[in-house]
């Protein structure tokens, strides 16, 4: 490398000094993110019956690496069920602190009723806040906990910081992000 | 000002010298700032801009939290030299702009816009900007631990080895002016033309050793995370740790009013501008200004670009190169000026400009001769007992 290669390189650093950044200003600006991005969990329904694609089967708890989700099961009362099958989960918990978001709990669901969606903003401050319950994942329920409690607090909608380029991915069904 | 009672005199200096102190420090904290915004817009981003309007406020945040930040106490510490050491950084900093003049005499509210003038300025400022090395070495060895220690020990002999090629590029310059003091040197461009035409070899030379100088890249050996943890000031923390940055950047504002005064024409700006305004060219301040803010460009811009250099080749590039070009570049003049100072001044500066075009365009075979370490055969080498690189 001589001195006209280093003077060569101080050409290239001048130039990009006049190009505009490429920096998104995150939380004003929405962040774009593809598809495949795996972010918090999401409950799946039916499409048609609107009945939750969990039967409780704890696949899942078994297929976690980190030990970070807890499913409970119970019995569907057949006339009104909540699950198509014999069972449902009563109590489904995933602590978001201990989650790696690796998709095993997607690839073992038998039902395809957690899939991971697009969601990353759940930073909050007390630990019991990030253990996500059934309400706080089905479909149809839109932000992480500390982005409701604090919609709820100003009596605004909750705003997501991010767009999904070309919008969820199928297995999604019902779950609307902005594009 | 020889009418005035001397304690007015003194009032005034010691008026100036904290005024001076503070518009270094204001600079400093807004240097910091503008680095990392021209530095983020050099690598695509935006940088700090969510501290008041354009980050104008980032300054002041990082202030605060310098200061109120835990302040560690090293059990290990000599604590005495170790809250000394920076305290000796800073104040030699300072201490050093204070000579470097900013207009004509009394043009400062008839004050002169200096805070001292020494008959021997140029070597008085070089004295006084290589006692921050003080600091710096006593803190890595105040701190009590082994990575500060290297990394003073490093930083010592860096800037020892600089200091030599930095004291020589100016020798020529100092031969063909006649004389050390910064009036002079000044008087002597606003004659003859600024200094840059007749010394563009020692020139060179001065900017490579004043980037060695103030540790800045590509030259930031002290402070090498990847090799030192954080050099000589690893174990620093809060307002002390504060204190050696602020050094080292008012060691930059120094070196860029230095080369700015001995080899671009001090505080005086281009005659030809006087026939637009009358009188631009000798408005204290302004130019001087103008050109320290193009030389911390230039150091900004450089850290931009550069990668750090390895501690030997540092070493030798200072010592095979930048030392023997300063040295023959100091003979070559003192040769001319006794044999042919009848013939002008301007086959000086075309030497030197024949000189520089050589050595960049030998760049590539010029390197081998001092970056080359000694040669071994393979031959001769152990052969590796275990997989290269570690298992």
């Amino acid at each position: 490398m001589g001195v006209l290669e280093l003077a060569k390189g101080m050409g290239v650093t001048l130039g990009k000094l006049f190009t505009k950044p490429v920096t998104v200003s995150y939380p004003e600006q929405r962040a774009s993110i593809k598809p495949r991005f795996r972010g918090r969990h999401i409950l799946t329904r039916h499409p048609g019956t609107g009945l939750e694609k969990c039967i409780g089967c704890s696949l899942c708890a078994a297929a976690c690496p980190s030990y970070a989700i807890y499913v409970e099961a119970a019995e569907n009362d057949p006339a009104n069920p909540t699950s198509p099958g014999e069972r449902y989960a009563s109590v489904y918990e995933i602590n978001m602190l201990r989650c790696i978001f690796c998709g095993m709990c997607e690839e073992a669901c038998p039902t395809g009723a957690v899939v991971m969606g697009n969601e990353f903003e759940m930073a909050d401050y007390r630990y019991r806040d990030f253990v996500y319950a059934k309400e706080d994942m089905l479909v149809g329920v839109e932000g992480s906990i500390p982005q409701r409690r604090e919609a709820a607090q100003k009596n605004q909608p909750v705003r997501v910081g991010f767009k999904v380029e070309g919008g969820p991915r199928a297995e999604l069904e019902g779950v609307k992000y902005p594009t | 000002m020889p009418d005035t009672a001397w304690w007015l005199d003194l009032l005034w200096t010691v008026v100036k010298g904290v005024l001076v102190a503070l518009a270094l420090l204001t600079t400093f904290a807004y240097m910091t700032l503008i680095e990392r915004r021209l530095l983020a817009r050099m690598q695509i981003r935006w940088g700090p801009n969510r501290v008041g309007p354009m980050g104008l406020l980032q300054p002041l945040a990082d202030a605060i939290k310098s200061i109120f930040k835990e302040d560690l106490r090293i059990t290990k510490a000599d604590q005495l030299v170790y809250t000394l050491a920076p305290l000796i950084a800073i104040t030699c900093a300072l201490t050093a702009f204070g000579g470097i003049p900013a207009g004509p005499a009394g043009s400062f509210f008839g004050l002169n816009p200096w805070v001292y003038s020494l008959d021997v300025g140029v070597i008085g400022l070089l004295a006084i900007t290589s006692m921050g090395v003080y600091g710096i070495f006593l803190g890595g060895w105040a701190s009590g631990s082994k990575y500060p220690l290297l990394g003073g020990l490093r930083s010592a002999a860096q800037i020892i080895s600089y200091e030599l090629g930095m004291g020589l590029s100016i020798l020529g310059l100092l031969m063909l002016v006649g004389s050390a003091s910064f009036q002079s040197i000044i008087g002597w461009q606003a004659t003859n033309g600024w200094l840059i035409v007749f010394q563009v070899f020692a020139f060179a030379t001065f900017l490579v050793s004043s980037f060695a100088e103030v540790n800045r890249t590509p030259f930031d050996l002290p402070e090498a995370e990847q090799e030192l943890v954080a050099g000589y000031l690893t174990e620093y923390s809060a307002i002390k740790w504060a204190l050696f940055q602020m050094a080292e950047y008012v060691n930059m504002i120094t070196a860029s009013a230095l080369m700015a005064t001995l080899f671009f024409g001090g505080y005086k700006g281009p005659v030809f501008l006087d026939g637009l305004i009358p009188g631009i060219s000798n408005w204290p301040f302004i130019w001087l200004i103008l050109k320290i803010a193009f030389f911390l460009f230039l150091f900004i811009w450089v850290r931009a670009t550069l990668p750090r250099l390895r501690y030997d080749q540092l070493m030798r590039f200072g010592w095979k190169l930048i030392f023997p070009l300063s040295l023959a570049n100091t003979v070559i003049t003192g040769f001319y000026l006794t044999y042919f100072r009848g013939a002008g001044l301007w086959p000086l500066g075309i030497l030197g400009l024949i000189g520089l075009v050589l050595l960049i365009v030998m760049s590539d075979r010029a390197r081998r001769l001092w970056n080359t370490p000694t040669h071994r055969p393979d031959a001769e080498r152990p052969a590796a007992s275990r997989p290269v690189g570690g298992d």
